[in-house]
């Protein structure tokens, strides 16, 4: 097999005297989805801001295509071509939906001034391909609905080309139809080669869109495993008791 | 004012005539309330000054006179100029209470450098002077703003403390630097940047030369955005709109200056420039309420048909809509603009962003010194002094006017020129209620009156737009 797109190796954080990650490693392959599960405060969220740059580690590694790299922001971590997708959705409330696709990397006029409208067509396709019923770009994000909010901090992630993409309940905020158009996305993303983190609470999603799934328990990691060689009840077994299934021990 | 909002209700189902005309120019609506309530401001105070003693003004009072608005706009430069930095100050989540103390301590020590330092040294009159003066407050001013800014961002001290210790210290500061005593007078050419004296007048011809230039960037603006717009097929504004847009730009900026064109130099300073230049003063009948000048047998007397000079813009004013115009660039076109308002809106979001939010808010500290710096050149300026109070409490009317013009303390909101109106505003109360020989105890009273009820105006547009 290919080597791994990531691997974190005996990643701990501490604050205080909490260990909130204890010595976790995870990896994730090209094309895969690795579902993060656990209880409330088990450490996934914790984990997958190392990563995403927004927390630092206090010991381990994180190795891309191989190579041990330093992420200390979340500036270092796209210049890995990682991008996430936050549970709080992370939009600035008050700027308008192109505006917010470009923060960061905005497009500019050949004056050096903002292209608004060179964004603003660029959202309009991108956007146009994930949630064609989305016309509200000119307006402040804080005007727009959950899953209008979710599918901008979608587009924002595969419009700069993530190689690696971390999703923190994607599907949280949003109706029956929305998932459905956050599950395809998934997969035709799976099909880039794009490695995906999925962060969720729910086991069915995680069932039925993730390869492999690691499970946390108090800032351990309990074990991880192929989902098709597990039951619903393996994977509730581990989250609950901790406990990994002897049959892929 | 009253009248505006409730025809721009949403409750309103049927859609009037005001109504689709505002939604086809995009104009925003807020600022017309402001404009509208400005207006209404001005023609009360017109009319109660004329009550009081009646003149030439456009309501029979002394408000509405050329005089009178050119002097107001003179008088709003220094508050307006610091009140576009802290728009994007306050837009930030963050505050400046130093400005004020801040302007003391610059326009000091500018002419301590003017005065004590290079006047002796170069000779009094040497033009480094000046520039020496202009230099020292810009620099230091943005030193200054970005000590604030770094104490904020990079040691995490909440701005209002780092700035309430500004405010107290950088006036301990001011009054050291000048011993105390008031420092006069500053370099004859720096007093231009005042402008106080006749060479600080741009004259007619270059105020209408101005004008019609600025006219002119208004429909290139217009047609160059509805060119893009057309290149990526959005949709445009119908073309009556765009040509009412360019009409009320063209009326405004016409109309301001058909006003700065029509202040006569004061009588005095015709008369010196007159006999200075040789330029013959012609004969004329007296007449005290003429601003011309005349030979009535040998004496030089006011009358209506002579010898008479128009003002145009001043240099501060100019100063003050360069900058505006600056700010606004700065805040709409740039990065570092859209990055203030990305953290104002949500600081966690910007910062998983990628953007560096503390180097930008040490930037924006910085700017708002550097704004300073500008405003204590034009204080001081026009004052042909600095002492240690100059800019004293100016930072309460800077945020004052910031916050009338529609920027909200909860930060992501805000327009640099709903903050220059703000402060025109301001100024337009004050300057009212001198002309109306109240004592200043009762002017306090009315501006704080008025902040508070702009702010409380502002929240129920607010909530009945939602």
């Amino acid at each position: 097999m290919t080597a791994p797109l990531v691997e974190m190796r005996n990643i701990s954080v501490s604050f205080g005297g909490i260990k909130a990650v204890d010595n976790v490693t995870v990896d994730l392959y090209p094309g895969e989805v690795v579902g993060l599960l656990g209880h409330n405060g088990a450490g996934k969220s914790t984990l997958i801001k190392v990563l995403s740059g927004a927390y630092k580690r206090d010991g381990g590694t994180i190795l891309i295509n191989g190579e041990e790299v330093d992420i200390n922001n979340p500036r270092d971590a796209k210049g890995y071509g990682i991008e996430t997708i936050y549970q709080a959705l992370a939009l600035a409330d008050n700027v308008d939906a192109a505006s917010n696709l470009f923060l960061g990397r905005e497009l500019m006029t050949k004056w050096g001034t903002l292209d608004d409208v060179a964004m603003e067509a660029a959202a309009r396709k991108v956007m146009g391909r994930l949630n064609p019923n989305f016309r509200r770009f000119k307006e402040p994000a804080k005007s727009l609905s959950g899953g209008q909010r979710q599918s901008v901090a979608i587009a924002r992630a595969i419009l700069f080309n993530a190689r690696i993409l971390i999703m923190d309940e994607p599907t949280a905020a949003l109706g029956p139809q929305e998932t459905r158009m956050v599950a395809d996305l998934i997969q035709e993303l799976k099909r880039q080669g794009i490695g995906i983190f999925l962060i969720d609470h729910d086991i069915h999603t995680v069932m039925e869109l993730c390869d492999r799934a690691s499970v946390m328990k108090n800032g351990q990691l309990v074990g991880t495993v192929k989902v098709d060689e597990v039951t619903d009840d393996d994977i509730l077994g581990m989250i609950i008791l901790g406990k990994k299934p002897e049959k892929v021990a | 004012m009253a009248t505006e909002k409730s025809l721009n209700a949403p409750g309103v189902q049927k859609e009037g005539p005001i109504r689709s005309f505002l939604r086809a120019t995009e104009l925003d609506t807020r600022i017309l309330g402001m404009v509208g309530a400005l207006l209404l401001i001005w023609c009360t105070f017109d009319i109660l000054s004329g009550l009081v003693r009646p003149n030439d003004g456009l309501l029979g009072g002394s408000f509405l006179t050329p005089r009178n608005l050119w002097t107001l706009l003179v008088q709003t430069s220094s508050i307006a100029v610091m009140a576009t930095g802290m728009v994007l100050v306050i837009v930030m989540r963050q505050i400046d209470l130093s400005v004020g103390s801040m302007l003391s301590m610059l326009a000091v020590a500018g002419a301590v450098v003017q005065v004590f330092q290079l006047g002796p040294w170069l000779g009094v009159g040497h033009p480094v002077i000046w520039i020496a003066g202009v230099v020292t407050c810009l620099i230091f001013g943005t030193l200054v703003g970005a000590f604030n800014g770094v104490l904020t961002a990079y040691l995490q001290i909440p701005s209002f403390i780092v700035t309430l210790g500004g405010l107290i210290a950088y006036s301990g500061i001011a009054f050291l630097l000048a011993s105390g005593v008031t420092i006069a007078p500053m370099d004859r050419t720096f007093d231009i940047i005042g402008g106080g004296v006749p060479q600080s007048w741009l004259g007619p011809f270059w105020s209408w030369l101005l004008a019609l230039l600025a006219c002119g960037l208004i429909v290139l603006a217009l047609i160059n955005g509805r060119k893009q717009r057309r290149k990526f097929n959005f949709p445009l504004r119908p073309i009556w709109a765009e040509v009412a847009l360019a009409a009320i730009g063209a009326v405004a900026v016409l109309g301001t200056t058909a006003v700065v064109n029509s202040y006569a130099w004061p009588f005095m300073l015709i008369k010196q420039y007159a006999q200075a230049h040789g330029v013959t003063i012609p004969p004329g009948v007296q007449n005290n309420d003429g601003d011309a000048i005349c030979m009535a047998g040998d004496q030089v007397v006011r009358c209506t048909e002579g010898l008479i000079y128009y003002t145009g813009y001043s240099l501060p004013v100019l100063i003050t809509l360069a900058v505006g115009a600056a700010m606004t660039f700065v805040a709409t076109r740039t990065k570092f603009g859209r990055y203030i308002y990305a953290i104002g809106g949500n600081p966690e979001a910007a910062e998983l962003a990628g953007i560096n939010t503390r180097m930008v808010t040490v930037k924006v500290f910085a700017l708002m010194g550097f704004l300073v710096g500008l405003s204590a050149i034009i204080s001081s300026a026009r004052l042909d002094a600095a002492t240690n109070a100059l800019g004293q409490s100016n930072e309460l009317y800077v945020i004052a006017a910031t916050v009338i013009g529609g920027t909200s303390l909860a930060g992501g909101v805000g327009t640099v020129y709903g903050a220059l109106l703000g402060a025109l505003l301001m100024q337009s109360i004050q300057s009212g209620m001198q002309l109306l020989n109240l004592p200043a105890a009762f002017q306090n009273i009315v501006v704080g009156t008025v902040l508070v009820l702009a702010v409380f105006v502002d929240q129920v547009y607010r909530r009945r737009v939602k």
